[in-house]
């Protein structure tokens, strides 16, 4: 019988610490697909950032240098500038990326860093318990926006693929999500697209992902999904907002 | 005949580095330190190295984090104001075992404070500075010369106990010029192998992980003991010095850095006085000479230390010195031009001889 279906190698076999519905183990498994299918595992070093996704190392079976809140991309230029013939790529959800380390990724971008940057984007704070991020909706409730964001006040939630596609040193930066098969499997290509164009060295490559967190958000997994669908995709609209390499 | 050179104190820092096989160097502009990024700028490329000027303090401490993580040589350097807003980085590589060079050229705060020399920044550097409870290890250089020969020590001790090392000087030893000897560097022959260092698998069976995230039962414990013993090691073998004149004297004179070299001439001028003075000047002050102090007090029972700053190091001396040795203390906090003169160190060394 054919086997059609298997764990990437570049996966460890290892139970997920994650919540239920949670989909950073989704797109692990995109991400691991992605090297596997360009045979660079044995030539990626991962940086893992703060949050959730700190436990890069405990999922992929990659060299991993774990950076403070905030601060992958530059780590990450530290770790490409030393390995130049190497795949480095981070991993990061919206508090590290669109709060706290956004000089980081605005800068380690417009240098035209030869990096690939997972941004996994679910509106909140998850490790720390549903705090609002850059990236709360408009009158979205969490534990520190109670009465729901207010843009008068808290101002707007941040579309950082858009943002970085205005830069000159940005290659590719495209916005998927994970909420259903077909965009699963769209998210897959542009990853793989992502850590493709790093092997060109043609800038960095950017892609946010779009990602349910049931748990902070007090909703079932297929609920979340339905959210995602609902109330994301329509403040951060999917599609590639940036290829150099496109005719 | 041996090749001299006439040099700043900041170009000695970065000549030094590249001898001591320095490529990478990731920093943001500061006075006074900002000839170490213009010559470095300048140097690295050449010897197949990479400059990047960050954009900001904290990015370059954190491109060092990863290049370092590497295995590679690499340094930042900044200015007091920048010095605070690299420590979040330099608690990551102290709490993730990282080698790097950090230099301070110190300027006078607190706060944006001015561009004239200070030592206010001794306990920043020697007591940790960022969070956690650690140490790194601090060099203190009082001459150009030292500012090239400690910058390749410091590249050797960070790597051998895989713990950072800062160069703590200031305005008056970065920005000065005199005589600097270049001489070529080997590497110590038991310099560990960085087997921890990220490469890529390669091949290799395990996984390397750089990180300071200790979540099981008792990891992080265990992990801040081993830490700590490092620290102990470094006490034991890596305490660094200068002594003159310290038997038989009546008055023990302590100071670092450029407040040193103002005490050396002060000490001069008090000998030919007829003043029996002796001089302890730390090099290194993380780990701090305390047996030197000890020793050196078993004798002489009066201690006067110098500083530029309203007194840190002197909780260290008086931590450090025989228990019946009394330790007294002068210095100035930082102030546009007010350095010390070698005349106002001999009054007080004058007063504390008669006393």
């Amino acid at each position: 019988m054919q086997k059609v279906f298997d764990r990437p190698v570049s996966l460890k076999d290892v139970q997920t610490h994650f919540c239920p519905g949670c989909q950073h183990g989704t797109i692990h498994r995109l991400v691991a697909d992605a090297m596997d299918s360009l045979g660079v595992q044995q030539r990626t070093i991962g940086v893992a950032s703060v949050g959730c996704s700190v436990f890069l190392y405990g999922y992929f079976d990659v060299d991993v240098v774990e950076a403070p809140h905030g601060r992958a991309p530059a780590v990450a230029t530290g770790v490409k500038r030393v390995h130049k013939d190497k795949i480095v790529f981070t991993y990061q959800g919206d508090g590290d990326l669109a709060a706290i380390g956004t000089s980081e990724i605005i800068h380690a971008a417009n240098r035209g860093e030869k990096l690939t940057v997972i941004f996994v984007n679910n509106t909140t704070y998850g490790m720390t318990g549903g705090q609002m991020a850059p990236t709360t909706l408009p009158a979205q409730r969490t534990t520190t926006s109670p009465r729901g964001r207010d843009v008068a006040v808290d101002g707007y939630p941040i579309r950082m693929a858009e943002v970085l596609a205005a830069l000159e040193g940005t290659a590719y930066s495209v916005r998927v999500s994970v909420n259903s098969p077909k965009n699963i499997i769209q998210a897959g290509k542009v990853i793989r697209r992502a850590f493709e164009l790093q092997t060109q060295g043609v800038g960095l490559s950017f892609v946010e992902v779009l990602s349910a967190c049931p748990t902070n958000w007090g909703m079932d997994p297929l609920k979340a999904n339905e959210r995602v669908a609902s109330e994301m995709i329509p403040y951060f609209p999917l599609g590639c907002f940036k290829d150099i390499t496109a005719a | 005949m041996t090749k001299r050179l006439f040099v700043k104190g900041n170009e000695a820092v970065a000549m030094g580095a590249i001898e001591a096989g320095c490529r990478y160097y990731f920093g943001y502009p500061i006075t006074p330190q900002s000839d170490i990024p213009e010559y470095l700028s300048r140097e690295l490329p050449g010897v197949g190295g990479d400059f990047i000027q960050a954009e900001s303090e904290i990015a370059s401490i954190n491109m060092l984090l990863g290049a370092s993580a590497c295995g590679a040589r690499a340094m930042t350097s900044s200015s007091s104001p920048g010095i605070s807003l690299k420590q979040e980085g330099i608690s990551y590589m102290a709490g993730s075992e990282l080698p790097g060079v950090i230099v301070n050229i110190c300027r006078s705060g607190p706060g944006l404070g001015g561009i004239d020399a200070s030592q206010a920044d001794y306990f920043q550097a020697v007591k940790g500075g960022g969070h956690g409870g650690y140490h790194i290890i601090v060099l203190a250089p009082h001459s150009v010369q030292e500012m090239y020969d400690l910058t390749m020590l410091a590249f050797d001790l960070s790597d051998r106990y895989r713990v950072p090392a800062m160069i703590l000087a200031d305005s008056v030893i970065g920005q000065m010029k005199e005589a600097l000897v270049p001489h070529s560097y080997a590497a110590p022959a038991d310099l560990p192998a960085k087997d921890w260092k990220v490469t890529g698998k390669g091949g290799r069976q395990e996984q390397r992980v750089v990180k300071s995230l200790y979540l099981g039962d008792g990891e992080l414990e265990a992990h801040n003991w081993r830490l700590h013993a490092r620290y102990a090691q470094l006490k034991a073998r890596e305490v660094r010095f200068e002594a003159a004149g310290t038997s038989g004297a009546d008055l023990l004179v302590t100071a670092y850095g450029s407040t040193a070299r103002i005490a050396k001439t002060a000490i001069r001028m008090a000998r030919e006085e007829g003043l029996k003075v002796g001089l302890l000047r730390p090099i290194s002050l993380f780990p701090f000479p305390a047996g030197a102090f000890l020793d050196a007090t078993a004798a002489t029972k009066k201690v006067l230390c110098f500083e530029l700053n309203a007194g840190q190091m002197v909780e260290d001396v008086r931590l450090s010195v025989a228990r019946d040795a009394e330790v007294f203390f002068y210095g100035r906090p930082p102030g546009a031009g007010s350095l010390p003169t070698p005349e106002e160190f001999l009054e007080q060394i004058r007063k504390h001889c008669k006393d």
